[in-house]
C-alpha cells in the first residue's frame, strides 16, 4: 500500500449531472480498463533522475543540454489535454521537465469520447498544445476535422516506426499509438465448473440456453468499454449481422450495465462483490486481479471475444507551444514511460519491448487475432451503429 | 436600467435608485457572464452554424420518435416523483417542523443527506438494493422507471420538506386557533387556514422539484437501464458523445420549454395564493399528539425504507472489504488508494470541498440575496411588475438547462479567455447553480412580509437601508441559515458544468469518490464507498451547523396581530412619505 504522497496535480472529475446535487453519471472512463496489478515495487528510475526519456527530443530545436536548467528556447509550458484517468509516476514527470526545461500542465477533460468531442468544438481556439488518450473509436474523425498538426516533426525513438505500423490510422503518422486495452468477455472459471458448466469460448454461445441469464454487457453510449465490445461483435457479425446476435443475447437473459464498474465489482460473481453473473465484458488484463491464495487466477478471458482500444497522442493544430508538444508526444514512447504505462493507467504499452509486471504477463495475455474495425468505418457509422444496437436491445 | 422604488408611488431618493439599479444589475451581470453567453453561444453553434439561423433541426429532431419518447419519459418521471415528494413532505414537514419530540434534530439532518449525494453514490446505492441478488433484488425494480422515481423522490424529499416546514414554524399559529374556536375540526381548520396559507411555499417547492426531477441526469443514467433516458440525458449524448450540436441545441429548446411552463404553473398557483402573511420567527413547536399518528406514521415509513435504506447500504457496504467486516476502507482515506488512484487523499480533498464550497455560498448568497429583495417588492406599474416577473423567470434557468451545454458552452467563451483555468471558475460555476435555490429558498419568506411593515417603518422615519435591516433582514436571516445550507450542499455535493472544464488543480471530495468507485480492486471501491459516507456525513453536519447557527440568529420581530389575508391587489397604502407624481 503506497503511501506516497502524490503531488496536487489536476483531479480527475466524472461527468457532470443536473444542479441538483445530483451530480454524476456512470460513464465508465475510459481507464478502469485494467484490474489493478499488485502495486509492483519496481523502482522506476533506479538510476535516479537521469535523462529518463532515451531523448531524441532534439526536437526542440534547443540542444537540450541534460543539464536539468532550462535551455533558451526550450522554456514555457506544455499543456497536455488528455482524459481523466491519466496518470504517471511523479518522477518520470519530474525527468521529462528537468530533461527538456518545459513545464508540463495535465489537463484532465472528462472519458477519452469527451476529450475528443471537445477538441474538436475547440479547434478554433484550442484547450492546450498535446492530446494523449484519442482512441480508435475517434481517431478518423479528429484527423478529418483537423484537430492534430500533421506538419509537426516528432523524432520518435528508433525503431517505434516499425511497431507503430499496425495502429497508424489513415495513414497519418502524426497521430502517434502510445498504448492500447483489450476488450474482451471475462468468465468466473471457479464459478462455472462449481455449476457444472464448460467455459464459453466464443460469441455465439453467450446464446446458448445453457448461460441464460448469467452474462453482463455495458451500454455502448455511455462507455467506452461497452463501445469497444460493440464494436467487436459488428467486427465479428458484421454490419447486417449484429443487431440479430444483440436480440439473442437479450432474449437469452443478458443484462446491460451502463457502466464497467458497475458490471464487474456489482454483478460479476468474482468481481469482490456479491454478483449473480458469472460473465462479463471486461479487459485481457482483468484476470490478472482475481489471483487466489494459491496464485492461481479464478476468471479467464475469452480470446476470442477481444478488440483492441489503441490510444494516440497528437500535437494540436495552433498549439501555442508545438515544440513542446512533441516533445511530450516523444517522451510518451520511451521506455520509461511504456514501463509505467500498465501500472499507472491499465493499458498495455505500444512497445513490444516494454517489460511487463509479472502478474500481467503471466495471466493478462492479449489475443493473437484480435478483432478489427476500420476507424474510418466507425468515425462514418458510429451513430448509426447505435441506433441500431438500441433498436436491438429494445430501447 | 431598470429601477424598483421601494414601495408603490414613492419617489425613490438617487441612493435608493443606485441601490436598487446595483441589485439588478449585479446578478444579471453574473448571469449574463457565467450562464447566458456560455448556453447562447453553444446554441448558436448548433441553430445557426453559418451564422444564418436554421430551424430546419427541429422538424427533423422533433421527428424522430425517440425524441417523443424521451420527451414522454422525462415529463412522467418528474411528474410522478414530484406528486410523491409533495404527498410525502407535507405530513413529513408537520412532523419535523412543527412538532417536538427527542432525535428531531438527527431526523431534519438525515433527510438532508440525499439532496447532497453525489449521484454515482446514490446510483450504486440504489443499484446494490435493486439488482439481482441484492436486497430488493426479488423485485425486479433494476433499469425500471420505478427504481429512477424513487431516486428522485429520495433525492428531493429533504428538500420539500424544509422548504414547507421552514414556511410552517413561522405562521402565526392564532389564526389555526381561532378557527378551532369556532368549531373547526383539526383537519378543516388545516384545509381552509394552514394549508392555504403553506400554498406558495408549497407550489414554490413543487416547481423546483419538478425542475430538478425533468434536469436529473447522473441518477437517471444509472438506474434507468437502457431504456430511453430523459431529454438531459439525450442531451448529453448529442452533446459530449456525438458532438450533434444541432439535435442537442433543438432538444435544449425543448427543455427550455417544458421548464418554463412548469415555472408558469408554478407561479400562477403561487399567486393565486399569495398573501401577505403576518410571519412570526418565533412559532414554538408543540409535543406530538394523538392526531398526528397519520403524519408520523408516513414520515417514518418514508424515512426508514426510502431514505435510511439506501444509505444503510453504502455505510454497510463502506464497512466491508472482500467479505469480510473491516475499517480498512476509512482508515484508509488518508491515503492515494490502491495503486495511488488519486492524486490527493480523500481529506485533503475535502478541504478543498469545503473551500470551494464556502466561495460557492458567499457568491449565491450574495447575488441571491439580491435578487430576492428585488422581486419582492410589488411596484404599482405594470411594465416594472412585468420586469420582476420575467427577472425572477430567469434566474431559475440555470436549474433547467442541461449542465453538459453551459459546461461546452464554457468551452468555447470562457476557455480562451483563460478564466476556465482559474481556482474562481468553480465555486462561479457552482454559484450559478446555487443561486435559483436560494431565491425559492428565501423568497417565500420575504414575500409574505405585508408591505406596510416596511412602510410604517419609513413614516416612522428609518432610512431605506434601516428599513431592509429591520424588516426584512429578520426574515432573510432566518431563512437564510437554509438557503446557506442549501447553497454549501449543492457546492459539495455537486459538479455541475465544470466536470466539463479541464479539471481543477484541487480535487473536491465528489470528484474523488467517483475516481474510486470507477477504479479497480477492492480497496479503491472500499474507500469511495467510505468516502461517500464522509460526504454524507459531512454535508449533513454543515446543513444542520447553518440550521443551528439560525435557530441562534433568530430575533423576535413584533409581527402585526392580523391574519393573512391582505392580497397583492389591494391598493397601495398612501404612506406620509408618498407623494403623487
Amino acid at each position: 500500500m503506497s503511501t506516497r504522497k502524490a503531488a496536487v496535480r489536476a483531479a480527475v472529475s466524472p461527468l457532470t449531472a443536473p444542479s441538483n446535487g445530483v451530480a454524476l453519471a456512470a460513464s465508465t472512463r475510459s481507464a478502469h480498463r485494467l484490474a489493478a496489478i499488485r502495486p509492483s515495487r519496481r523502482a522506476l528510475l533506479t538510476g535516479g533522475a537521469t535523462a529518463a526519456v532515451g531523448l531524441a527530443l532534439a526536437a526542440c530545436g534547443s540542444g537540450t543540454g541534460g543539464s536539468g536548467t532550462s535551455s533558451t528556447a526550450s522554456d514555457g509550458t506544455v499543456t497536455v489535454v488528455t482524459y481523466d484517468s491519466f496518470d504517471l509516476p511523479d518522477e518520470l514527470i519530474a525527468a521529462f521537465e528537468a530533461d527538456t526545461g518545459y513545464t508540463l500542465e495535465i489537463a484532465r477533460s472528462g472519458d477519452g469520447g469527451e476529450v475528443a468531442n471537445k477538441l474538436i468544438l475547440t479547434k478554433d481556439a484550442p484547450l492546450g498544445d498535446a492530446v494523449f488518450g484519442i482512441n480508435n473509436t475517434m481517431a478518423s474523425r479528429i484527423l478529418a476535422e483537423g484537430v492534430i498538426d500533421t506538419d509537426v516533426a516528432l523524432n520518435l525513438p528508433d525503431g517505434a516506426a516499425d511497431y507503430l505500423a499496425p495502429y497508424i490510422v489513415d495513414d497519418t503518422p502524426a497521430l502517434v499509438p502510445i498504448d492500447f486495452g483489450e476488450v474482451c468477455v471475462n468468465v468466473d472459471t471457479f464459478w462455472l465448473s462449481d455449476h457444472g458448466l464448460e467455459v464459453p469460448a466464443i460469441f455465439e454461445d453467450l446464446t446458448d440456453p445453457a448461460y441464460k441469464d448469467m452474462f453482463v454487457a455495458i451500454n455502448p453510449t455511455t462507455s467506452s468499454t461497452g463501445m469497444a465490445f460493440l464494436l467487436a461483435t459488428i467486427g465479428h457479425f458484421g454490419e447486417d449481422g449484429f443487431a440479430q446476435y444483440w436480440k439473442d443475447l437479450v432474449a437469452n437473459g443478458t443484462k446491460i450495465d451502463e457502466g464497467w464498474s458497475d458490471a464487474y465489482y456489482t454483478d460479476f460473481t468474482a468481481g469482490g462483490g456479491d454478483g449473480a453473473y458469472p460473465i462479463v465484458v471486461s479487459y485481457s488484463s482483468s484476470p490478472a486481479a482475481t489471483l487466489n491464495d494459491d496464485g492461481i487466477a479464478t476468471t479467464a478471458a475469452m480470446s476470442r471475444t477481444a478488440t483492441r482500444q489503441v490510444e494516440y497522442a497528437g500535437v494540436l493544430a495552433g498549439a501555442a507551444n508545438p515544440d513542446g508538444a512533441a516533445a511530450f508526444v516523444a517522451w510518451m514512447l520511451s521506455r520509461d514511460v511504456q514501463e509505467a504505462i500498465p501500472d499507472a493507467m491499465y493499458m498495455y504499452p505500444v512497445d513490444p519491448d516494454a517489460a511487463l509486471a509479472d502478474d500481467l504477463a503471466n495471466f493478462g495475455a492479449t489475443a493473437e487475432d484480435p478483432i478489427v474495425v476500420d476507424p474510418d468505418d466507425i468515425a462514418a457509422h458510429q451513430q448509426e451503429w447505435l441506433t441500431t444496437w438500441a433498436q436491438a436491445v429494445g430501447q | 436600467m431598470l429601477q424598483v422604488p421601494v414601495s408603490a408611488g414613492a419617489r425613490a431618493t438617487a441612493g435608493e435608485r443606485i441601490g436598487w439599479a446595483l441589485a439588478v444589475a449585479v446578478p444579471l451581470a453574473f448571469l449574463g457572464v457565467f450562464f447566458a453567453w456560455p448556453v447562447l453561444t453553444l446554441l448558436a453553434r448548433g441553430l445557426a452554424p453559418d451564422g444564418a439561423l436554421d430551424l430546419g433541426g427541429f422538424g427533423e429532431v422533433l421527428a424522430r420518435p425517440r425524441t417523443w419518447r424521451v420527451i414522454g419519459q422525462t415529463l412522467i418521471q418528474a411528474t410522478a416523483a414530484t406528486a410523491i415528494c409533495v404527498a410525502l413532505g407535507i405530513p413529513g414537514a408537520l412532523v419535523l417542523y412543527r412538532r417536538r419530540f427527542p432525535g428531531q434534530g438527527l431526523l431534519r439532518g438525515v433527510v438532508t443527506v440525499p439532496f447532497v449525494l453525489p449521484s454515482v453514490v446514490v446510483g450504486t446505492a440504489f443499484h446494490a438494493l435493486v439488482t439481482t441478488g441484492g436486497p430488493l433484488g426479488g423485485l425486479n425494480l433494476d433499469g425500471t422507471r420505478t427504481a429512477v422515481i424513487a431516486a428522485l423522490v429520495f433525492f428531493n424529499y429533504g428538500y420539500v420538506v424544509r422548504n414547507i416546514g421552514t414556511m410552517w414554524c413561522r405562521l402565526d399559529p392564532r389564526a389555526v386557533e381561532a378557527a378551532r374556536t369556532l368549531g373547526a375540526s383539526p383537519w378543516r381548520a388545516w384545509r381552509t387556514v394552514t394549508l392555504p396559507s403553506l400554498l406558495p411555499a408549497i407550489a414554490s417547492a413543487a416547481a423546483t422539484v419538478f425542475l430538478l426531477c425533468a434536469t436529473a441526469y447522473g441518477v437517471v443514467l444509472v438506474l434507468g437501464g437502457t431504456g430511453a433516458g430523459t431529454i438531459e440525458t439525450e442531451i448529453y449524448l448529442l452533446t459530449a458523445r456525438y458532438l450533434d450540436l444541432r439535435a442537442a441545441a433543438v432538444l435544449s429548446v425543448v427543455q427550455l420549454v417544458v421548464i418554463a411552463a412548469a415555472l408558469w404553473v408554478g407561479e400562477r398557483a403561487r399567486r393565486a395564493r399569495q398573501a401577505h402573511l403576518a410571519l412570526r420567527t418565533d412559532v414554538p413547536a408543540t409535543p406530538l399528539r394523538v392526531a398526528d399518528a397519520p403524519a408520523l406514521g408516513v414520515t417514518a415509513l418514508t424515512i426508514c425504507g426510502l431514505l435510511v435504506a439506501p444509505m444503510a447500504v453504502l455505510v454497510i457496504r463502506s464497512l466491508r472489504r472482500a467479505g469480510h467486516w473491516t475499517l480498512a476502507n476509512y482508515a484508509d482515506l488518508s491515503t492515494t488508494g490502491g495503486d495511488n488512484a488519486l492524486l490527493v487523499s480523500v481529506w485533503e480533498a475535502a478541504g478543498n470541498s469545503l473551500r470551494v464550497a464556502a466561495a460557492a455560498t458567499a457568491i449565491a448568497l450574495t447575488v441571491g440575496v439580491a435578487v430576492c429583495l428585488v422581486l419582492s417588492r410589488n411596484p404599482r406599474r405594470r411594465l416594472l411588475a412585468r420586469g420582476i416577473a420575467l427577472f425572477d423567470a430567469v434566474f431559475m434557468l440555470p436549474l433547467g438547462v442541461s449542465a453538459v451545454t453551459v459546461g461546452f458552452g464554457f468551452l468555447i467563451t470562457l476557455a480562451p479567455t483563460g478564466l476556465t483555468r482559474s481556482w474562481w471558475i468553480l465555486p462561479l460555476a457552482q454559484a450559478v447553480v446555487a443561486v435559483p435555490l436560494v431565491v425559492r429558498t428565501l423568497l417565500p419568506g420575504v414575500r409574505a412580509i405585508d408591505p406596510r411593515q416596511r412602510e410604517v417603518a419609513a413614516t416612522l422615519g428609518a432610512g431605506p437601508g434601516r428599513v431592509l435591516a429591520s424588516v426584512d433582514g429578520p426574515h432573510l436571516l432566518r431563512a437564510g441559515g437554509l438557503a446557506a445550507g442549501f447553497a454549501l450542499a449543492t457546492s459539495v455535493g455537486e459538479f455541475g458544468a465544470t466536470s466539463f472544464l479541464a479539471r481543477p488543480q484541487g480535487p473536491t471530495l465528489p470528484v474523488v469518490v467517483y475516481r474510486l468507485v470507477g477504479s479497480p480492486g477492492a480497496q479503491n471501491q472500499g474507500m469511495g464507498l467510505a468516502a461517500g459516507v464522509v460526504l454524507a456525513v459531512g454535508a449533513a453536519a454543515l446543513m444542520l451547523a447553518c440550521e443551528r447557527l439560525q435557530a441562534s440568529a433568530r430575533r423576535p420581530t413584533r409581527s402585526l396581530a392580523e391574519t393573512g389575508t391582505s392580497n397583492t391587489l389591494r391598493p397601495a397604502q398612501v404612506t406620509h412619505r408618498d407623494r403623487h407624481k
